[in-house]
């Protein structure tokens, strides 16, 4: 007896459907991705291992200072007195109010300049008073 | 003269190349997108002007100097065992908060190691007390 061992039917993945997969993939990469609006100074973060992780980059101002006692908020150096209103600013916004103040501070920087930054975010009050020290995960 | 329009061959938009174009912008945004969230740790700051009277048993003060030396009520400790006496004076008063106090000339990198301590401790309670100059 013969046994035709090959297939009749044409085999082969179906590809009709690939550009839409492709699609969702694209149309889910670009509603997450967010573009970077500041680079912010060069800083190096402390290390710590209890860390909770902010919900997004939307609604949080990043207030950066590195060890040269620089201070800077959406890449413009700024005096610490001038903190308050930026950040009282940012809190009205009626389209994107905020909700988090990320703190990227560098790990030689001295608390004088901490607590000056805190004191200014406490006189916006509200949302302002969530502050989020920015960390790296610790290696155990 | 006449034109035959009717005579028409099968137009089309070709689409064999829509899915390497779909993924050539699927790579751009695969690339470009930044998944690493911030994180570090989250604390709520006191309203301005607001003070309250605390029981003094119920405060553990926390201080920090300009060396990075610390005292936990009166008695030197080191960054490591910041946590588990914290949790022992939570585990014997669960009202205590922790006032961490610390000078102008303290390193950050101190007062987040001794902020981590007392996180990992579960401290909910702590309070930042203003440096001294």
């Amino acid at each position: 007896m013969k046994f035709s061992k090959k297939a009749k039917t044409a085999s082969g993945i179906p590809t009709a459907s690939l550009p839409d997969i492709v699609f969702m993939l694209l149309i889910f990469f670009m509603v997450s991705t967010v573009f970077k609006e500041s680079t912010g100074l060069k800083v190096t973060l402390p290390d710590a291992r209890k860390i909770e992780k902010l919900p997004g980059k939307r609604n949080v101002a990043v207030v950066w200072a590195d060890r040269a006692g620089r201070i800077s908020i959406d890449d413009i150096i700024l005096n610490v007195e001038d903190i308050n209103n930026i950040i009282y600013q940012k809190a009205v916004d009626p389209l994107n109010p905020l909700k988090v103040v990320s703190l990227r501070i560098d790990k030689e920087v001295e608390m004088g300049t901490v607590t000056a930054i805190q004191e200014e975010l406490r006189t916006v009050g509200g949302a302002a008073l969530q502050v989020n020290y920015s960390t790296k995960t610790a290696a155990d | 003269m006449f034109v035959d329009k009717g005579k028409k061959e099968g137009v089309e938009i070709p689409t064999s190349s829509l899915a390497d174009i779909a993924f050539l912008l699927l790579i751009f945004f695969l690339v470009t997108t930044t998944i690493d969230t911030d994180k570090g740790i989250s604390l709520a700051l006191p309203e301005k002007g607001e003070t309250k009277e605390i029981n003094k048993k119920n405060i553990a003060n926390l201080l920090i100097n300009a060396n990075g030396d610390i005292m936990l009520d009166e008695q030197p400790i080191s960054v490591r065992e910041i946590e588990n006496r914290a949790r022992d004076m939570i585990r014997q008063n669960d009202l205590i908060i922790f006032s961490v106090k610390t000078d102008a000339k303290t390193q950050y990198d101190i007062y987040i190691d001794v902020l981590d301590q007392l996180k990992r401790a579960n401290a909910k309670r702590i309070s930042i007390a203003e440096p001294e100059s």
